[in-house]
């Protein structure tokens, strides 16, 4: 920004608004994903949001506050409860085991204003959902969404059995003529080529899962000739532990080490340093870094920059990618 | 506060004009003695009591000789507001966002009563009181958009936000500084700024869409922006080019303090939650040359800021030709001292001219 704005300077942004909310439920819905309900700390009525929305949930833990985005999966239109389904990783930096293990009815939390990356297409004649495992949770509003508006939608959504299927019984019996599950451990697979070749012109197709799904569906659709702006997908990205490496912030003039089960995001955030973001999963470009010097490796890891971007080490998103080798200084 | 609305026109005799206070709380949109184009954006969260900043939707005395001119504009020419089909939610988003602010920032003057989806909508200052269905259309007498614009000062963008991009798909446009929606509709943010001049090569639209993209709900944005009007037009437009563009010669040395304004606009951002789109309305606020002059400060910088200004910014807001004839009226009151940082007037710390 050149000028400063008429009454001030330019307002810092870090992430979106936050709401604080009370857990006011927790339903387990299997052996690995557990649903949390929220309402409005102190009464009042959340915000509206559009299906397909995530909040970013703020986790005080300990010393250390975990910060990770979930898909909304509630009704759009009730203003009482958010719901969020989380899937238990054992892998994981710990995030979902703090939700499942510690977190009980009626603890306060932080979420924040929703932010949506995933839109529905609102000029689509058709709305082709392709979800696997907990990908799921982005359609559940996007349906509840269209629901009121009678919209026109079809889900096709993979799951590893019966037991790990969330919400499939409630889909399957509202929505017996538009939801189609597939149980890999029956080999049942999606026949995606034959899915998309029977398509009424203007349909639209989303796709959330795991990586694999993902790629599989975007170069199926696009080797049969959709258009891109006809194939939407969100993938948010969980930072990867790596080994600890040493930052230095030019602009701050301070120096931290990146722990090997921390991002550089929240490493540079433990200094005080508050860069801006909305998903904190390589996808919304909010976070992007210059770097101001380095010798050694990069490891890009977010879906944000372009690969001249990556390969020329001029840039960096700190939430998902990280560093090896000797200096890294970055323009924070 | 109470407001006293204004009898008056936009049009024919142009009996236009700004109380005290309005002069007092005009925007005036430079902050430093030049002037080039910046992305200049703030967060729209309030501002000084009694400032146009103050409230989400800014209501002031000309509220109905506006809404009156709209109807009118509408009634020669109902293109002026469009909304492409897949545009109707984001409507009611508009009409929902509005009713509330208006309601919680005016209650004196608008009142939203909802149970449910029953909603009970009273304007006062209009005389317009409605029972309607919320996200239903047939219980309204326009669109959601139309109808709640018609009732709302400024003009509104509706944008809807895909493929990294915005998109003009609807809008109601009767107060423009020369642009077209009937032209602009379906453009995407780049298509709709291609006739600017030098902020392409700046990066500035590059910067700006990617910040808008960025806007979240419950946290709006504004800036300023700004061009020149012979007489207290509202409709400005290219479709009545042939009916406004001809006053610009009727500027004398004599009428000029009284005819030339400085058109101010006050441009606010808010997401849209149920459609995820964007709303950016353009609230048009007009003041005389002689009314600017009053204030010392506003005097010598208007001068420097119009002197200095790059032919081509001078030809594309449509000044060029009256530039000479501005100057030497301005002129007059810039006795050359120096000016404070800011917009603000500061009339007890300025000192008045001297000459």
């Amino acid at each position: 920004m050149n000028a400063p704005a008429p009454n001030s300077t330019a307002p810092k942004v870090v992430g979106a608004e936050k709401i604080k909310v009370v857990v006011s439920a927790i339903v387990p819905l299997n052996n690995l994903v557990t649903r949390f309900e929220f309402k409005r700390a102190g009464g009042g009525q959340f915000p509206t949001f559009s299906g397909g929305a995530h909040t970013v949930v703020e986790m005080q833990d300990g010393d250390f506050k975990r910060i990770n985005p979930y898909s909304l999966m509630s009704d759009p239109a009730d203003r009482d409860t958010y719901a969020i389904s989380v899937r238990r990783d054992d892998q994981g930096r710990g995030g979902s085991l703090f939700l499942h293990q510690r977190v009980q009815v009626g603890a306060t939390m932080t979420l924040s204003s929703p932010v949506n990356l995933f839109s529905l297409d609102l000029r689509a004649r058709k709305h082709l959902f392709v979800a696997g495992g907990i990908g799921i949770t982005p359609f559940m509003s996007q349906i509840k969404q269209l629901d009121a508006v009678h919209g026109n939608w079809e889900l096709h959504y993979s799951c590893r059995n019966p037991e790990l299927g969330s919400y499939v019984d409630e889909l399957t019996s509202k929505h017996a003529h538009s939801v189609n599950v597939y149980y890999d451990d029956k080999k049942q697979l999606i026949d995606l080529e034959n899915l998309l070749d029977g398509q009424p012109i203007g349909t639209h197709l989303y796709v959330c899962g795991p990586k694999g799904m993902i790629d599989w569906v975007r170069t199926t659709a696009a080797a049969v000739g959709w258009p891109d702006a006809h194939v939407h997908h969100e993938e948010f990205l969980a930072p990867q532990p790596g080994k600890p490496f040493a930052v230095r912030l030019a602009k701050s003039g301070l120096s931290v080490e990146v722990g090997e089960h921390e991002s550089l995001l929240e490493a540079i955030e433990r200094l005080g340093v508050e860069p801006p973001y909305l998903c904190r999963g390589g996808a919304c470009g909010q976070c992007e870094t210059d770097v101001l010097e380095s010798e050694g490796t990069f490891i890009h890891r977010d879906h944000w920059l372009e690969d001249d971007e990556k390969s020329s080490g001029v840039k960096i998103m700190p939430c998902v990618s990280r560093f090896e080798g000797k200096t890294l200084v970055l323009d924070r | 506060m109470t407001i006293q609305f204004n009898d008056e026109t936009f049009r024919d005799d142009y009996s236009f004009s700004n109380s005290q206070r309005a002069k007092d709380r005009f925007p005036f949109p430079f902050h430093e003695d030049s002037y080039m184009y910046s992305i200049n954006m703030e967060q729209h969260q309030g501002g000084p009591a009694d400032s146009i900043y103050e409230k989400r939707f800014d209501v002031d005395e000309h509220y109905l000789a506006e809404m009156r001119d709209r109807a009118l504009v509408l009634a020669d020419d109902p293109l002026r507001c469009q909304s492409l089909p897949h545009m109707t939610l984001a409507g009611w988003d508009l009409l929902e966002l509005i009713m509330v602010s208006k309601s919680e920032d005016y209650p004196e003057l608008f009142e939203l009563h909802r149970n449910g989806s029953k909603w009970h909508w009273i304007n006062k200052p209009m005389g317009i009181e409605d029972h309607f269905v919320f996200m239903d259309e047939t219980t309204l007498p326009y669109g959601p958009m139309e109808y709640i614009t018609r009732q709302t000062q400024g003009d509104f963008c509706v944008l809807d936000q895909r493929e990294d991009n915005l998109w003009m798909d609807a809008g109601m446009v009767t107060t423009q500084a020369d642009w077209s929606l009937d032209f602009d509709i379906g453009m995407n943010f780049f298509e709709w700024h291609a006739p600017v001049p030098l902020a392409h090569e700046k990066g500035i639209f590059k910067r700006a869409l990617k910040f808008l993209l960025s806007i979240q709900q419950g946290a709006p944005a504004r800036r300023l922006n700004w061009t020149m009007t012979v007489n207290p037009l509202l409709d400005t437009s290219p479709e009545n080019y042939h009916k406004w563009g001809v006053q610009k010669n009727t500027l004398t040395p004599e009428n000029l303090g009284s005819k030339q304004h400085l058109r101010v606009e006050l441009q606010t951002f808010f997401r849209l939650p149920r459609s995820n789109g964007l709303v950016f309305p353009i609230r048009c606020y007009l003041m005389s040359f002689q009314d600017i002059m009053a204030k010392p400060k506003w005097g010598r910088r208007l001068h420097r800021v119009v002197r200095d200004l790059p032919e081509e910014l001078a030809t594309y807001k449509g000044f060029i030709d009256n530039r000479p004839m501005m100057l030497d009226f301005l002129a007059q009151y810039d006795d050359g001292l120096p000016t404070s940082f800011g917009v603000w007037a500061d009339e007890h710390s300025e000192p008045s001219l001297q000459k």
